[in-house]
């Protein structure tokens, strides 16, 4: 039992990276409509930025976690007005294609800039262990749980308790009635874009300490955050915060007891939940 | 049919070998040196364009050492990336045989990308040495008439490191392995040289390839019964670099869990931090802080790339050291003859010690070395990450010839 609920709490902190990283991408394509293939590329760059930071000005773990995702949410703010807002008129598949340039480019050019070996990060904030009861777990891992959820509660709160929330769940859930309403959603393009970029590049600079940083740490992931986000629901921030905690505790399970299927049960899993509900745990069917 | 092709074939045979034998000595008028490697992905740092300069080195002091009398001084070195995928390699190895005019690849990471290419380097009667994959199989029931093993296999790793840790008291092991062809071998030979050092695998777990997060297993360890001694970590790369954060992160070490590593190169070393990794024994077939002989070669190579070599760059220089002079003494570079000089050759050298070149199975077997990661204060620079613990003379370092391999 002790070594179930171990696995369970360590699902957890495997769900929180993708959490953040899924409602980035689901607050991103509500607002939008645009699927951001550039969102493993971010997660690598946040990672790198916190390299960056500690070899050439000394900045440790906690200048990484404020000013990395700030500088990135910047970047991503001009890249949408300068790139993506262009191609918004058009069929989505073009910005689906500028997107995967654009996460092409950052790849190469961090590989062309360090190499394809990962690279050393020595500045984990805090350590040792905590003893939770049942069983102890690494402080560093529990920290990362910790500020997910404090992450994820606080856009909850921000779309559910102020009015550019409620302007920009309308937007999202409800693009033609909000407008009819004289609301202008394009002001608010933007700053989303910048944002989820923002909370993509805090989930980067989270596993640095605990992950291996290399160029290619995004790629892999982000095919896992497209499930979880199609899991809980194209669009639907709620679900896809939902589907990121729960895919990261079964697939900690799965590792656990059915070593085989540990890489095909969040696939299984999404194609369960399209038979069932087409539109994702807590999607909503369109009709257009 | 069967007589017409044959006839054909010896007119082609005929008409090929006239130029031949009244020209020069060699094919085309030039030895054709390929490096077929990694150039852009995960192990362009251990193989990849330094590879290419380690053969370019060997061509440049076989010109220097023979000068006129060189059976040729007409060599080239290419290069391709086959960017570590079997199909592209296969296709590649045959564009290079067949249209770039190569007479020997050199090289080739990945086990499955390297058992391609010994494919077609049997069918394209030319020569292939292999320096930077792991697999035993190439050696074993794939082997053939064409293909050489310079540097190391997966049987090299794990009976080096784990035949001495399991003396050493770490009786009971977990092994965790990347599932697909590496680790399986690997996980394999781990768990014979374990039983046969006298300790015993208490688990083993095949993980998900490529992989953040270990911690599933990390947390399994210290629950087994027995409790293991010792976690064998047979990971490569960047999955490597993550689960030994996480291993140093869950405190498996103050738990009285150990780590044993299968395959670690100097980048590894890097990424993960010599001070987590201080300590940490594993095998290796080469590494340039060995003696004086090692570091002479490693300062020219260093000053040419600006960057310490790692051992299958230096297994490169020596396997193209050897064939340029197989060639040199069999008067031509037409594969079976250059064989004929290498199978059975003793030799030593700065990289591969009291070797022989295996007649039966076209293994190279030579010392190896069980060494363990400098804590960084004793490093004398930034490179300098390995010390050795003893050697492991060349008898003992391979495996007897496979069964498995008939050569024909």
């Amino acid at each position: 039992m002790t070594s179930f609920l171990q696995q369970a709490f360590n699902g957890l902190v495997s769900g929180s990276f993708y959490a953040l990283l899924a409602l980035g991408l689901a607050v991103i394509f509500g607002m939008l409509r645009v699927v951001n293939f550039a969102h493993g590329a971010i997660y690598t760059l946040g990672a790198f930025g916190a390299v960056w930071l500690a070899d050439s000005a000394g900045l440790g773990f906690w200048w990484a976690l404020l000013l990395v995702p700030v500088a990135l949410a910047i970047a991503g703010t001009l890249a949408e007005r300068l790139l993506i807002h262009r191609l918004l008129a058009l069929d989505p598949l073009y910005n689906f294609l500028l997107t995967f340039g654009i996460a092409l480019v950052c790849q190469d050019l961090l590989r062309m800039r360090y190499g394809s070996h990962s690279q050393p990060y020595e500045h984990a904030p805090v350590t040792g262990s905590f003893d939770l009861g049942l069983f102890e777990f690494p402080r560093y891992q529990v920290f990362t749980l910790g500020l997910s959820v404090v992450v994820c509660l606080a856009v909850w709160l921000l779309l559910t308790r102020t009015r550019i929330g409620t302007i920009v769940r309308a937007a999202i859930e409800r693009p033609e009635l909000t407008r009819a309403f004289g609301i202008d959603t394009g002001r608010w393009v933007t700053p989303v874009f910048g944002f989820g970029v923002g909370l993509a590049a805090l989930a980067g600079v989270l596993a640095a300490p605990m992950r291996a940083v290399n160029s290619g740490m995004g790629a892999d992931l982000i095919i896992t955050v497209f499930a979880v986000v199609v899991i809980g629901g194209l669009g639907s921030v709620f679900g896809s915060v939902v589907a990121g905690f729960t895919i990261g505790m079964l697939a900690a399970l799965g590792n656990l007891y059915f070593p085989v299927l540990s890489q095909t049960s969040v696939y299984l899993l999404m194609a369960v939940v399209l038979l069932i509900r087409p539109a994702g745990l807590f999607g909503k069917e369109e009709h257009v | 049919m069967g007589i017409a092709a044959a006839a054909v074939g010896a007119l082609l045979a005929g008409c090929g070998g006239g130029p031949g034998a009244g020209g020069g000595k060699v094919s085309n008028a030039k030895i054709v040196l390929g490096v077929l490697t990694d150039l852009s992905g995960l192990y362009a740092d251990i193989t990849g364009p330094n590879a290419v300069a380690a053969v370019e080195m060997a061509v440049e002091d076989f010109k220097r050492k023979y000068g006129d009398k060189a059976i040729t001084d007409n060599i080239e070195v290419i290069k391709a990336d086959h960017q570590n995928k079997p199909e592209v390699a296969s296709t590649q190895a045959r564009q290079m045989y067949d249209r770039q005019q190569v007479d020997a690849l050199f090289d080739v990471p990945t086990s499955s990308a390297a058992l391609a290419v010994a494919t077609i380097a049997q069918q394209s009667k030319r020569l292939y040495f292999n320096t930077a994959a792991a697999t035993t199989e190439l050696a074993g029931k794939s082997c053939n008439k064409y293909t050489y093993e310079w540097a190391y296999d997966a049987y090299m790793l794990a009976n080096g490191t784990a035949a001495n840790v399991t003396r050493q008291g770490g009786k009971n092991w977990y092994l965790v392995y990347p599932d697909y062809a590496f680790g399986q071998d690997m996980q394999a030979k781990f768990a014979t040289a374990v039983e046969a050092a006298g300790g015993k695998v208490v688990a083993k777990d095949p993980t998900p390839f490529p992989s953040d997060d270990f911690a599933t297993f990390l947390l399994k360890a210290p629950g087994l019964t027995p409790k293991p001694d010792v976690l064998g970590a047979l990971q490569a790369g960047g999955d490597l670099a993550n689960l030994v954060k996480q291993y140093d992160q869950f405190k498996l070490r103050d738990k009285g869990i150990n780590l044993a590593i299968g395959l670690l190169f100097d980048s590894d070393i890097k990424a993960i931090g010599a001070a987590k990794l201080a300590g940490t024994t594993f095998t290796t077939a080469w590494f340039w802080n060995l003696d004086d002989e090692a570091r002479a070669w490693a300062d020219r190579f260093k000053k040419r790339t600006g960057q310490r070599p790692t051992f299958d760059h230096a297994a490169d220089y020596s396997a193209a050291t050897h064939y340029l002079e197989a060639v040199q003494k069999a008067g031509t570079d037409k594969a079976e003859d250059v064989s004929k000089q290498l199978d059975g050759m003793t030799f030593s050298d700065f990289f591969a010690r009291n070797a022989t070149v295996r007649p039966n199975d076209h293994r190279v077997v030579h010392d190896a070395y069980l060494v363990k990661v400098k804590a960084p204060a004793a490093a004398s620079e930034p490179e300098d990450f390995t010390e050795l613990v003893e050697k492991i003379p060349a008898d003992q370092a391979f495996d007897q010839p496979s069964p498995a391999c008939r050569m024909g």
